[in-house]
Parts: structure tokens; C-alpha cells; sequence
């Protein structure tokens, strides 16, 4: 019987941990700095946590892994976690409600069905921002993304701003009944933007202000500011939004952070009321987030603001380049030696040195060996040189290595 | 290879016998839905044929273990819905067996949206029902998969139901109301998707298209329309003080209703000649309901009944699934005793669970268990150490499994006298199961309900032990 792992999912190996725990490392050393803690929600959730009201599009929740419990007879499922956000803003509303702004950040694995050889289990690192609705708190999560970006040395990367609230107002001008609404807004949601452009051609009297708006890419905020007038004359109900989307564009300027809008590409989570945000290298989508001021509310935890950010770790572990995240790991010292007692004894010398020290199980090659003979008497062994040194104490031994930089 | 196909008994037997028939295939036994389950084709003598369960049938082809199937396309979906991957191709709408799934409700007013208390779906296609949920972005819902009755048991026991009709009419004459109609369904050729590209298909799938009538429907693709229809006599209500009592349907009823009348307890049109669902109890403050003795174990965790009248088989099976579930035997009635047994083919080297344990060990491939008892055999599965394994869920005739489709069953018989003519042996005996009044444990009833609960137990019990 050949075992193997299941279809969709993946192992990391040691090289991979590696370099996951430094992207890891990376994000949560970020965040901690911006003032973020760490939570850690459970794996398993009822999967009517999700499906409250405007919580993920049905697509997203035809993946979803879902299956009844040991004591599922009441017919209610559970779920292996699809998403990040919703599970901590369940945690803020069920013990952290009343404690005003939290900043909290995770980093966890989420499971959604994906066809052929696409991965089903998926790592992300990410922070929310809960208890604050301001243009400056959306900026905050854009910049530390960014940040974060720019530690793990990536290059050309693309921040690409949406709106939500601006995206619905805009469907709203459509005339749609709720059911095409619905359709529409969880198409642009899942990443389908073809069918907003053809709907929007069928209303010309809108021709002049919708297509302009949805199909409004680049750099420059100025045909917003531009136009903001003509806009507000047509379609006065997109007016908080468009001053919001402004508002925190212009922090971005300010703070020369770059940035492309692009208002139809809304991909992501229905849960989103407000500044969406999405960070791109070339075609690969490596997070994102925004803002979603009504999740906590609908589930009963109080008129609270929040936003959010993820950063896509399994998706950063192709792309970064491995020599510029991997710090330096301490030299691995291979210890032998036929008395057993000795030989741990000076290993436990070397770790609190500071070194890897692997006690010699199976004649194994290392860079460095040390050999512990009867009587305590050692000899470094350096494979690189082939040279044998006789030392008589483990403190000289530590002092030998240090000299030759190998700590 | 031969070329393998599988035919469904039940309700589409009798056209697709007609249409093979037509196609001059020249099948010796399908004709009849009596035992056996292997017919052989004069004009395809090569042809293996397998007659399954109509629900079986997809799950078969999706495996491989079979290159062709029919059946309705309600079960094609119903898998592929949950499992969009599956291997399954529809190779030809055959027309007939055509019908509707509805979702149906009992009163007008259900709020899809509702926050809350869950929206319970009662059906046999619990995998519809819950895409229909999830698309209807329902809050918070409930599934109870049935096997069968789904139309009794709104408005006390399920907000909705997903149901097969043949149209509205029926739906309004089980005193319910179409609210909207989830699929168009008919019966269906269908192919593996590797058989398809590695197979050649092509004479056996010609035969059946050019025996097809010549006007073809296309039926299939998925509507939602609102309907509005109006709603027939609402149930009646029950009270909080009323026992709500679950009978079984189907083979059981003549049983339940000698030893009801043996207790002295009265009821009248049960077993009903017209489908009623509600028979009336000769005892006052009690509700009768006739549903699926499978389904009762969940429908009485789930406090939507108080007793129920099912088999042992069934009770332990849910608490296979659920360990810590409320429902518990209260009283032995000592009926309709069979055994659950573990059956392999007799040309398998195996004679008892310790052999069977030795001849695993060394297999490559997942030693198979088929059985309506899905929990029962998965347990079996796990105290045997059986290793790399797989259950595959059957609605019955599942006999037919072995010794192609499956490697072992979890059966009950009565004299083994079935499992003997189909060249099966018996290598062990999981327990004995006779039908049992089973309550939750967790059901706190006062005064007068605990009375009627007490005399109905009281009456059972006093008949079977004197029997």
C-alpha cells in the first residue's frame, strides 16, 4: 500500500519552514510594531458563522469544507476555517466586545475545495484593525502592508485601490432588482469583472459617468477629484463614498506610497463595505484587504467599525528570493564520542553557546565535528580545511569556533 | 475488460427495461426486480450488468466501477453538486421518468433570511438542499437528510422540504406549497469520464439512442421560479403537552399495528391505503406520524419526536455517527428479529475477523465496505483495523456489491438465506436487532405529557413481556 498525502494538500519541508518561518517572522515583527497582538482562533467553526448575512459570496461557500460534528445530530454543520477575518471578528465580539480599538493580527491556515492540483490548505498572516472608521485607519493597514512587502524585498509590487461602497452605489444605478444585485456584486467578488462592463453598457443614460468610473484605471486620483463634481450631479448617493475613497488616497500620497485604482476589480469578500485594497506581483495576487464596518455588528457585537489586511505567506514562498529573507542560522557542530555521558555534556556546553549541537547517531558528515574521547580529551574536526585540532576544554573549543566566525 | 453497465431497479425499471427491450438487447431477468441482480444481454454477451439502486448508480460511475449507467439525473446532480469533480459525463437525456425537485414549505410566510433559530430542510437530496441554502444565502439552516417521507414532516419538523414531484399539484396535496422549483429531472445515460477517452462506448451507447422515441426533450438545466400556488389545510397544530409519536412506514407497519392493538392502544387508517402520515391514536394528547424507521433516531435527538417505534440496527447506526446524541432504547419490543452480519463473497479466503484482519495486511488497494449501515461498517472498519479502507453508502440491494464493486458488506438477515443464494458467506455477527421504542434522554416533559409518555411505555411494555 503506497501512503500518501491527501489531493490538495501539501507538505513543507524543512527548507520550506525555513523560509516560512522567516516571512512568518517578518510579518508578525511588523505588525507587533504597529501595535498588533497575536490571537489564535480555533480550526473548526459553525459554518453559520459564514453564512450570516453578506458574510462570503455562495461560491465561496460551495468550497467550503463543511461537514457535521460528533454531535452534529441537530443537522448544523461545522467548517474547517475558510477565511481569516470573520472567525477574529467572532473572537472580538464574543469576549473582547466593549474594550473599544483593538489591534489584533494571526497567522493561520485556511481551508477552502479547489479542483485539480490547487492547493486546499492555505497559510496567511493577518492584522485587524477593529474599532476605528477612519480614512487614517485604512491608510494604516495599506502602508504596514506595504511595509511588510518591502522587508521581504519584493519587487513590483502593485497596490491596486477599490471601494466597496462605491461599487454598490454604482449597482444600485443599474437598476437591478436585489437578485441580479446580489449576482452581480458576488461575480465582481469572485473576480469577474466582464459582466459588470455589459451590464453597464445596457443603461447608456448612465454611459457617461458609470463606464468612465468602472472602467477608471491608473495612478492618479485627479479624474476622481476632476470629475467629482459632474459625478455628485448624476449620482449625489455615491458622495460619501467617493469622498472616503479621496480621503485616503490622499493619505497615500502624502506618505508617497504608489498606488493604481482600478474600482471594478473588488475581488475578494462580500463582508467588504469600504476602501478595498489588493497587492499584486504581476498576476499573482500575494493579499490584500479592507474595510467591513457591518461584519461585527451583524453578529450582534455593537456599531463597530474594522478593517483589515493578509499577506498570502504560501503564495510569498515561490516568489521571495531565498537568500535575502534567510538570516544567518548558528554552525551545526556534529558532537561524538564512545562516552555517552561526556558527549551531552559538551553538547549542552555548545547550545548554551549559542551553536547547533547534534549528538552523532549514525557516523554522519557535518562541516564541523567534535570528538569527545575518554577522559574528557576533544578534537575539532574541520571537514572544509580537513584539519584535526586537539583541544583540552569545551570553553576553548567555543573560543576556537567564535574566532573563526562560525557562531 | 468487459464493458460494465449499471441499471436501476425501482421506479425506472420497468421503461428501461422496455427501452432495452427496443434496442433489442435481450435481457433474461431484468424485467423481473425479483433477487437477483446480474442479467445477461443476447445481443451483448459481453456486456457485465449490474442492477443497483437507483441512487447508487452515479456514485458507481464516479468510482470507475462501472463504464455506463441510468438513472435520474435528480442523483446525478445531487453528487455533483457537492463533488463538481466527479467522473461522471451525461451522455443522453433518455425522456422518460420525468419529474420535478421542489422546495416546498407549509406555510407561505417562511423568511429565508431569517436570523435565529435555524431554517430546518428535511430531504433525500441533502446536497441540493444545501446549495439551495447556501445560494439563497440562508443565515443559519439545518439539513436533516431523510430517507424517505420528506413530505410529512413540515410544518412541525422542517421549515422546508426539497421533494421530487411530478408537479404542483402533488406538492398542494400533501398540504404544502411549491416555493420554488429546483430542478427538471428525467432519466439519463451516463459514462465515466476515462471510459469515455480509454473505452469504446460507441455501440452500446448507439443502441440505446436509436431505440429513444424521435422527439427529444431537453429538460435539465436549473430554474428557480417563484411559484404561487395556493397552500392546502394546513397540518394541525400540536400542543406543548401533546406526545409526538413516531410509527414506522413501508414492510414494518403490520407489525407496529398488531402489537398496538395486542397493547389495547387503537389506530385507525395506519397502514394507510391513501399515504396518509397522520394516522389517529386511540389515546388522547398523542400525534401520530409515520416516517422512515431510519430516519427516527436523528428526528428524536433532535426533539422533533418524544418515542419511536424503529429498529435497534438504525438507533445504533446514529449513535455510530453521533456518540454523544440523547437518544437512548427504552424498551425492547422484541420484534422482527434480524442480525447484522459481515458478508464476503465465498471465494474469498476468509472465515472469521481474524482472518480477515490477515488477509488485509499486504493488499494495495483500499479494502472496500459497502452498506446501508454507512456508521456501523465504518466503525466495524476502525475495530478491525482493516487499514487503508472505504465505506460506500447503498440504499439497498446491496448484495449486488459483491464481489466486483465491494469487498465486504454489512448486511441484516433474518435466515441468511438471501446472502446463501448470492454465493455469499457470513463471517461474523456485528448484533442482534429487533425493533425498539426509542426517547431522548434529554426530553424534560411535565405532568400530563410524562403521563401519556408513561402509559403508552407502560402499555408496550406489559405486551412484550408477555409475550
Amino acid at each position: 500500500m503506497k501512503i500518501q498525502r491527501c489531493k490538495g494538500m501539501r507538505d513543507m519541508s524543512p527548507a520550506d519552514m525555513a523560509v516560512f518561518h522567516q516571512l512568518e517572522g517578518i510579518c508578525r515583527d511588523s505588525f507587533i510594531k504597529w501595535g498588533y497582538r497575536e490571537v489564535r482562533t480555533p480550526t473548526i467553526e459553525y459554518l453559520h458563522l459564514f453564512t450570516s448575512a453578506g458574510t462570503l459570496t455562495p461560491t465561496m461557500l460551495g468550497k467550503v469544507y463543511s461537514f457535521l460534528d460528533w454531535d452534529g445530530w441537530s443537522g448544523e454543520r461545522v467548517v474547517l476555517r475558510p477565511d481569516g477575518t470573520i472567525p477574529v471578528a467572532r473572537l472580538y465580539t464574543e469576549s473582547m466586545s466593549g474594550q473599544g480599538l483593538a489591534r489584533l493580527f494571526y497567522a493561520a491556515n485556511m481551508f477552502t475545495f479547489e479542483t485539480g492540483d490547487k492547493n486546499r490548505e492555505r497559510w496567511q498572516c493577518g492584522a485587524e484593525l477593529i474599532g476605528a472608521g477612519s480614512a487614517v485607519a485604512d491608510a494604516e493597514l495599506m502602508a504596514l502592508s506595504m511595509e511588510i512587502v518591502k522587508k521581504l524585498g519584493l519587487k513590483n509590487v502593485e497596490l491596486r485601490l477599490s471601494h466597496a461602497g462605491l461599487l454598490k452605489a454604482l449597482l444600485a444605478k443599474l437598476k437591478l432588482n436585489t437578485e441580479e444585485q446580489h449576482k452581480i456584486f458576488d461575480s465582481i467578488l469572485d473576480g469577474d469583472i466582464t459582466v459588470l462592463t455589459k451590464i453597464s453598457r445596457s443603461a447608456p443614460e448612465l454611459g457617461e459617468t458609470l463606464l468612465p468610473l468602472l472602467s477608471l484605471k491608473g495612478q492618479s486620483p485627479g479624474f476622481l477629484k476632476d470629475k467629482r463634481a459632474l459625478f455628485l450631479r448624476t449620482m449625489p448617493e455615491i458622495g460619501s463614498s467617493l469622498d472616503d475613497f479621496l480621503k485616503a488616497v490622499a493619505i497615500l500620497d502624502n506618505l508617497d506610497i504608489k498606488y493604481q485604482i482600478n474600482i471594478a476589480s473588488g475581488a475578494g469578500f462580500e463582508y467588504y463595505t469600504g476602501m478595498i485594497f489588493q497587492l499584486f506581483i504581476g498576476k499573482e495576487k500575494i493579499g490584500g484587504g479592507g474595510r467591513y464596518d457591518a461584519l461585527i455588528p451583524s453578529m450582534g457585537g455593537g456599531d463597530v467599525p474594522a478593517s483589515g489586511c493578509a499577506i498570502y505567506l504560501d503564495r510569498l514562498i515561490r516568489l521571495v528570493n531565498v537568500e535575502t529573507v534567510l538570516s544567518s542560522t548558528p554552525k551545526r557542530i556534529l558532537v561524538k564520542g564512545s562516552d555517552i555521558k561526556e558527549a551531552f555534556k559538551v553538547a549542552d556546553a555548545l547550545r548554551q553557546a549559542g551553536f547547533i549541537a547534534e549528538l552523532d547517531l549514525d557516523g554522519q558528515k557535518a562541516d564541523w565535528a567534535l570528538e569527545v574521547k575518554s577522559g574528557g580529551a576533544l578534537t575539532l574536526i574541520d571537514k572544509a580545511k580537513s584539519t584535526k585540532t586537539d583541544i583540552r576544554s569545551v570553553a576553548e573549543v567555543i573560543k576556537l569556533l567564535e574566532a573563526k566566525g562560525a557562531a | 475488460m468487459p464493458l460494465k453497465i449499471a441499471l436501476p431497479k425501482g421506479r425506472l425499471l420497468r421503461k428501461t427495461a422496455a427501452l432495452l427491450q427496443k434496442a433489442d438487447w435481450r435481457l433474461d431477468e431484468y424485467q423481473s426486480s425479483m433477487g437477483f441482480y446480474r442479467p445477461k444481454s443476447a445481443r451483448f454477451p459481453d456486456l457485465l450488468v449490474r442492477v443497483f439502486h437507483e441512487k447508487d448508480i452515479p456514485i458507481q460511475i464516479a468510482m470507475g466501477n462501472y463504464d455506463l449507467g441510468i438513472c435520474g439525473l435528480d442523483w446525478i446532480e445531487e453528487l455533483l453538486v457537492k463533488y463538481p469533480s466527479s467522473d461522471v459525463i451525461k451522455v443522453k437525456d433518455l425522456t422518460y421518468g420525468q419529474s420535478s425537485l421542489y422546495m416546498a414549505v407549509a406555510s407561505k410566510s417562511v423568511d429565508l433570511r431569517q436570523n435565529g433559530s435555524p431554517l430546518r430542510i428535511a430531504s433525500e437530496y441533502p446536497n441540493l438542499a444545501e446549495a439551495f441554502a447556501l445560494k439563497n444565502r440562508l443565515s443559519r439552516f439545518s439539513i436533516f437528510p431523510v430517507w424517505g417521507a420528506a413530505e410529512a414532516y413540515p410544518p412541525e419538523n422542517a421549515d422546508m422540504v426539497l421533494l421530487a414531484a411530478q408537479s404542483t399539484t402533488e406538492i398542494a396535496s400533501y398540504g404544502l406549497s411549491p416555493f420554488s422549483r429546483v430542478l427538471d429531472t428525467s432519466t439519463f445515460l451516463i459514462a465515466n469520464r476515462n471510459s469515455r477517452e480509454l473505452k469504446n462506448l460507441g455501440e452500446i451507447v448507439a443502441s440505446i439512442s436509436d431505440a429513444l422515441p424521435e422527439l427529444g426533450k431537453s429538460v435539465g438545466e436549473k430554474k428557480d421560479i417563484p411559484l404561487n400556488v395556493s397552500v392546502g389545510s394546513p397540518a394541525p397544530e400540536v400542543g406543548k403537552n401533546t406526545v409526538r409519536l413516531a410509527l414506522p412506514d413501508g414492510h414494518q407497519q403490520q407489525q407496529t399495528v398488531e402489537l398496538l392493538n395486542k397493547a389495547g392502544i387503537k389506530i385507525e387508517d395506519y397502514p394507510s391505503a391513501d399515504g396518509n402520515r397522520r394516522p389517529k391514536i386511540g389515546i388522547t394528547g398523542v400525534a401520530v406520524k409515520v416516517i422512515r424507521p431510519q430516519d427516527m433516531p436523528l428526528q428524536v435527538a433532535n426533539g422533533n419526536f418524544d418515542l419511536a417505534i424503529t429498529g435497534r440496527d438504525w438507533l445504533t447506526d446514529h449513535l455510530a455517527q453521533f456518540p454523544s446524541s440523547p437518544v437512548k432504547e427504552m424498551l425492547d419490543l422484541k420484534l422482527r428479529k434480524v442480525r447484522l452480519v459481515a458478508v464476503v463473497s465465498q471465494n474469498l479466503p476468509v472465515n472469521n475477523s481474524a482472518d480477515l484482519r490477515r488477509f488485509i495486511v499486504g493488499r494495495a488497494e483500499p479494502f472496500r465496505l459497502a452498506s446501508e449501515y454507512v456508521n456501523i461498517a465504518d466503525k466495524y472498519a476502525r475495530e478491525n483495523h482493516l487499514g487503508h479502507y472505504r465505506v460506500i453508502p447503498t440504499w439497498g440491494a446491496t448484495e449486488a456489491f459483491l464481489p466486483e464493486d465491494a469487498d465486504l458488506l454489512i448486511e441484516n438477515t433474518e435466515t441468511g438465506r438471501t446472502i446463501a443464494r448470492h454465493n455469499l458467506k457470513i463471517i461474523g455477527t456485528l448484533f442482534e436487532s429487533t425493533a425498539c421504542l426509542i426517547g431522548n434522554a434529554n426530553m424534560t416533559a411535565d405532568g400530563n405529557k410524562r403521563q401519556r409518555m408513561d402509559y403508552i411505555i407502560n402499555r408496550l411494555h406489559a405486551t412484550v413481556g408477555d409475550a
